[in-house]
């Protein structure tokens, strides 16, 4: 495999050396990614790859030069984030890049990019601390206030419920900040939130919160944990007899969700990115992706997160276009000016913040299966 | 709070109660043998934990059997632990001992990242054990009933084997004095790795038991048990096992009661268990059933 | 003070490494990553430096060193962002008054974050240190767990888990070194003289100090506070260097590692503890290799995540079991064992 490639990279050079009197070898444009292969988050960073690998398949060459990417592995800490985007920086000045799934790895890598100079579009981060003041920093994805309010207008207008409750992981930022955002709009949209119920990371007994939120008899219970502890939190609330509904959000997005909760996850509902294979009609993009992801990596499914590292590529392609350039500061200029682009996540566009704008969709488990179930546009 | 509430909060507690118990009694025995925190009981507990779900979940094997030889095998590294890393520093200062208890639990969460790999696997739940009954408004899962029956039998034989048989009369004559047990002919070396054989197979049992209750194993699942636990044995008096069990249901009541009563207060449960601990320590510093030390001069 | 060698050759090295790290800074001689380690170094020689006089000289068997460093950490944070920098970034609950208009020079917030820090070690000094050994250690750790817990769920003062970011970087090379040179000078001072003697004996004999007519209790205390007061320090400097603080990071492995750094330099020995720091802190980030893909040219080992952890905890459980006393053990590295050293070799 290995061999193959140096040999065709042979040719390559020795075809290129032979046409060398007539065309003169375009340079490549480098562009950088940083994801977590390895370590606990190892899972989305390695679909993300897939993504962005399929993505630089499709569109191989902008402004008649060649792309190269140059991918480092962050191992899920923030140290290594921050070393690794210096390295892409420094040492293979890279024009742009991409990176990363988690958000406190992608502050870290943020802090060197804007020092540096150097345009980097989040793949799956969607804490606004990661763009709050960064001039060379986007995201491929909507953000955690976004998400939370999508999820109470979900609950509130679609569903129908009026009184919800929040249930979190209190040492978790990703937690704390959506469960904020959540009870903000479910108040705002003219909900009642009867209770706010606290854990820490590291719990694995939440009986106590479970048999309070029985009391208090909410329609629908806002629990933005991680996979692994939301499909403990379904089970023990299926065993006291619980009969409110359960949501998550994005972290909950993961095939081992079933796996863990089994029975329990009937009826669960959770908000991801606007992109599922479950999906009941899929725009052009989303067909498009779909298929080129099944010709490429035929013994995987599609799934989102290699739909938004899709997406980080294909916005700094189209940036690079617009720009007509490959220079740093055209390519953040035009990226900051991206709209309505084409994608498999729908229409997207770059907001003030930095974040693409895009529908939030929602998942609803039926009969042991992920269910796309529809699109929602929060109302702020 | 109506009355079915609170006595569904009182199972609840009452469940992770005496998991806490149950984790506590092994800690317990190893400190009031050796004067030994041993930071690696609950990376034992994972450890077991993972024996069980291998056995069930990838080789098929029966509940029973894959519990029997997941303690086998937890006692077999308990008592690997102790003759590599504790036996060397038994003369040394007590910090030693700490560092490489607390280096030894460090060794087996991160070895554990790298063989399992940190995702969490589900475990398998007996059905017997997952149906409830229904009284009233409670409900209660008959595996919330069996955690209590369980550690209520472990502490029995435990007591017993402490407290009725030779080797136990051994155990307590070097929680006293260790060189004279040694001067009376008694293989000290034979009965603190029985001590440590003894109390990894209740932590591999705690480690079944809680992978029942909270059917997941992840390679750092043993640390915030494991902490609590300890907590729990120092609370009750560390060194004493009737100590150690008082000190576990303390602290589930404690835990479940925090919510239950003060549920805006959720978020600060970790620190009133502290607290609690810390007011104890002061009234009496040797915990509640802990014997006083009496200082040599 | 008496000006003989030793004194002048201490000078003259303080301010000859000064000097140096002037220059390397000034002129960037080194690259980035290695000023990184360095001023991390110096950090966790304070930190160590303040936890070798609680517990290795005084005998207080103490982990809470974490909670004093969160403390000294989010004083020293607080002190320095800018008022807009709070407003932005506080988004769950606005922040309080003072703490949204409070802001001073980076010196200040450092001793303002060692004397808050001290504040709390004198609280909590009166109850705990009346227990002894193991108990002491535990009610010591609840004690950092308590902090923590606190500055989780009081998000109107400390951004609760979403933590602070943006610090500014004011903790340069220099004011590290600086901030290294005067925990050391401090602490030479007085465990060198009569306050040291009376600490080493509560420590090996507290009932015969007590009978000697010392204060125990007393000393105990002043000795606790002092090591939470650099402790602190050692916080406020490690924030403003990671530029982000979180609740998370203060937690009781962070502890350990200080802990750590002092048993591997030796209990009792402050030029042990800067040994220890310094060859810790670079093993840990040597060990990151470790999980590098290594090429041997005819075949390559991928890299295994985790791995650091796994040789890691080995150094430490090989150090523990056949060189337990440390570096330095209780012995100081001084001018004069230099000499000895060098004579005996030549």
């Amino acid at each position: 495999m290995k061999l193959g490639k140096r040999l065709a990279g042979l040719a390559m050079l020795a075809l290129t050396l032979g046409f060398a009197g007539q065309a003169v070898a375009a340079e490549p444009i480098k562009i950088g990614v940083y994801l977590p292969l390895t370590g606990q988050n190892a899972f989305g960073g390695q679909l993300e790859l897939e993504g962005i690998q399929l993505a630089h398949k499709q569109m191989p060459t902008v402004l008649d030069r060649p792309i190269e990417l140059v991918v480092v592995d962050n191992k899920s800490d923030k140290v290594e984030a921050a070393n690794a985007v210096k390295r892409l920086t420094e040492r293979d000045k890279v024009v742009a890049l991409i990176g990363t799934y988690g958000s406190s790895l992608a502050m870290a890598g943020a802090e060197i990019t804007e020092k540096a100079k150097i345009p980097g579009v989040g793949t799956s981060c969607t804490n606004p601390l990661v763009t709050m003041g960064k001039k060379y920093y986007f995201r491929a994805c909507f953000i955690d206030p976004y998400q939370g309010a999508a999820a109470a207008t979900y609950a509130f207008e679609n569903l129908g419920f009026k009184k919800a409750a929040v249930l979190m992981d209190m040492t978790n930022d990703y937690a704390v900040g959506l469960a904020n955002f959540f009870s903000r709009s479910f108040k705002k949209l003219g909900g009642e939130v009867v209770a706010n119920l606290k854990y820490s990371s590291g719990d694995q007994d939440f009986t106590a919160q479970i048999t309070e939120l029985i009391a208090k008899k909410p329609d629908i219970v806002f629990m933005p944990a991680y996979f692994a502890e939301g499909a403990i939190i379904m089970k023990q609330a299926r065993e006291l007899g619980a009969t409110f509904r359960l949501m998550g959000a994005d972290a909950m997005d993961n095939p081992d969700t079933v796996k863990l909760a089994g029975k329990a996850s009937e009826g669960f509902l959770h908000t991801t990115f606007p992109y599922d294979p479950t999906m009941p009609t899929m725009s052009g993009e989303a067909k498009k992706f779909t298929d080129a992801w099944k010709a490429a990596y035929p013994e995987k499914d599609t799934n989102v997160n290699g739909a938004l590292g899709y997406n980080s590529y294909f916005m700094i392609y189209d940036a690079i276009k617009r720009a007509g350039s490959a220079d740093p500061e055209a390519i953040t200029k035009a990226l900051a000016a991206t709209k309505d682009l084409v994608t498999p996540l729908g229409t997207v566009s770059v907001n003030a913040t930095h974040d693409a704008e895009m529908p939030v969709g929602i998942i609803e488990y039926k009969d042991g299966k992920r269910v796309y179930v529809g699109e929602v546009t929060p109302k702020q | 709070m109506t009355l079915e509430m609170f006595f569904q909060h009182c199972f609840n507690a009452l469940t992770l109660g005496s998991l806490y118990a149950l984790i506590a009694i092994g800690y317990t025995m190893v400190y009031g043998i050796l004067r030994l925190i041993n930071f690696a009981h609950g990376d034992i507990l994972m450890v077991g934990a993972y024996f069980v779900f291998f056995g069930t979940f990838a080789y098929g094997w029966p509940w029973g059997l894959a519990a029997i030889l997941a303690i086998v095998g937890a006692s077999i590294i308990g008592v690997a632990i102790e003759r590599v890393a504790y036996r060397p520093l038994r003369e040394a200062p007590r910090i030693s001992a700490l560092i490489s208890a607390i280096a030894v639990s460090f060794f087996i969460e991160s070895l554990a990242v790298v063989v399992f790999s940190g995702q969490p696997r589900p475990v398998l739940q007996p059905e017997w054990l997952i149906s409830e009954w229904q009284l009233g408004q409670v409900r209660i899962l008959k595996l919330t009933a069996f955690v209590p029956v369980m550690t209520a039998i472990l502490v029995a034989v435990l007591l017993y084997v402490v407290y009725k048989t030779k080797p136990g009369l051994a155990m307590r004559a070097i929680s006293k004095d260790i060189e004279t047990t040694r001067l009376m002919g008694v293989r000290v070396d034979n009965i603190i790795a029985f001590t440590f054989c003894i109390g990894s197979a209740l932590a591999a049992a705690s480690g079944i038991m809680w992978a029942l209750r909270y059917p997941q194993v992840h390679p750092y699942m043993g640390i915030m048990p494991g902490l609590k636990a300890f907590i729990a044995a120092v609370f009750g008096g560390i060194g004493s096992i009737q100590g150690a069990v008082i000190g576990g249901l303390a602290l589930g009541f404690v835990e479940i009661m925090t919510v239950a009563f003060l549920p805006e207060l959720s978020g600060y449960r970790d620190a009133f268990a502290f607290v609690l601990l810390v007011l104890v320590l002061v009234v009496k510093p040797t915990g509640l059933l802990g014997e006083r030390m009496k200082e040599k001069i | 003070m008496r000006l003989n060698f030793t004194t002048l050759a201490n000078i003259l090295l303080i301010l000859l490494v000064g000097g140096a790290l002037w220059l390397v800074e000034r002129h960037g001689l080194i690259g980035d990553y290695q000023i990184y380690i360095v001023k991390l170094i110096f950090i966790n020689a304070i930190l160590a430096l303040s936890l070798n006089l609680i517990y290795g000289f005084t005998g207080l068997f103490s982990l809470g060193h974490a909670g004093f460093m969160a403390i000294g950490a989010y004083v020293g944070a607080l002190c320095t962002l800018l008022p807009e920098q709070k407003e932005m970034m506080w988004i769950l609950d606005p922040i309080i008054w003072p703490f949204s208009v409070l802001h001073t020079p980076f010196w200040v917030a450092v001793l303002a974050g060692g004397v808050v820090a001290m504040l709390f070690a004198f609280v909590i000094a009166v109850p705990v240190l009346r227990l002894g050994d193991d108990y002491l250690g535990i009610a010591t750790l609840g004690f950092a767990e308590i902090i923590r817990v606190f500055i989780v769920n009081m998000s109107s003062i400390t951004n609760g888990s979403l933590g602070i970011k943006g610090i500014p970087a004011e903790a340069t090379l220099l004011t590290c070194y600086a901030w290294m040179i005067v925990t050391l000078i401090v602490l030479a001072r007085l465990l060198f003289g009569n306050f040291g003697n009376v600490l080493r004996c509560i420590r090996d004999n507290e009932i015969a100090a007590n009978v000697m007519g010392i204060n125990v209790f007393n000393y105990k205390v002043l000795s606790f506070c002092l090591g939470a007061f650099f402790a602190g320090v050692g916080g406020a400097l490690l924030g403003s260097h990671l530029s982000t603080i979180d609740p998370k990071m203060f937690n009781f492995l962070l502890t350990f590692n200080v802990l750590m750094f002092v048993v591997a330099g030796g209990l009792g020995s402050l030029t042990g503890s800067l040994l220890g720091a310094g060859i810790i802190t670079v093993l840990l980030e040597w060990l990151r290799a470790i999980e590098e893909p290594m090429d041997f040219g005819l075949f390559e080992i991928p890299g295994i995540p985790g791995m650091r952890m796994v040789v890691f905890s080995l150094i430490l459980l090989l150090i523990i079991l056949f060189r337990r006393e440390g570096i330095m053990g209780t012995r100081e590295l001084t001018w004069k064992s230099l000499r000895r050293l060098g004579r005996k070799k030549a």
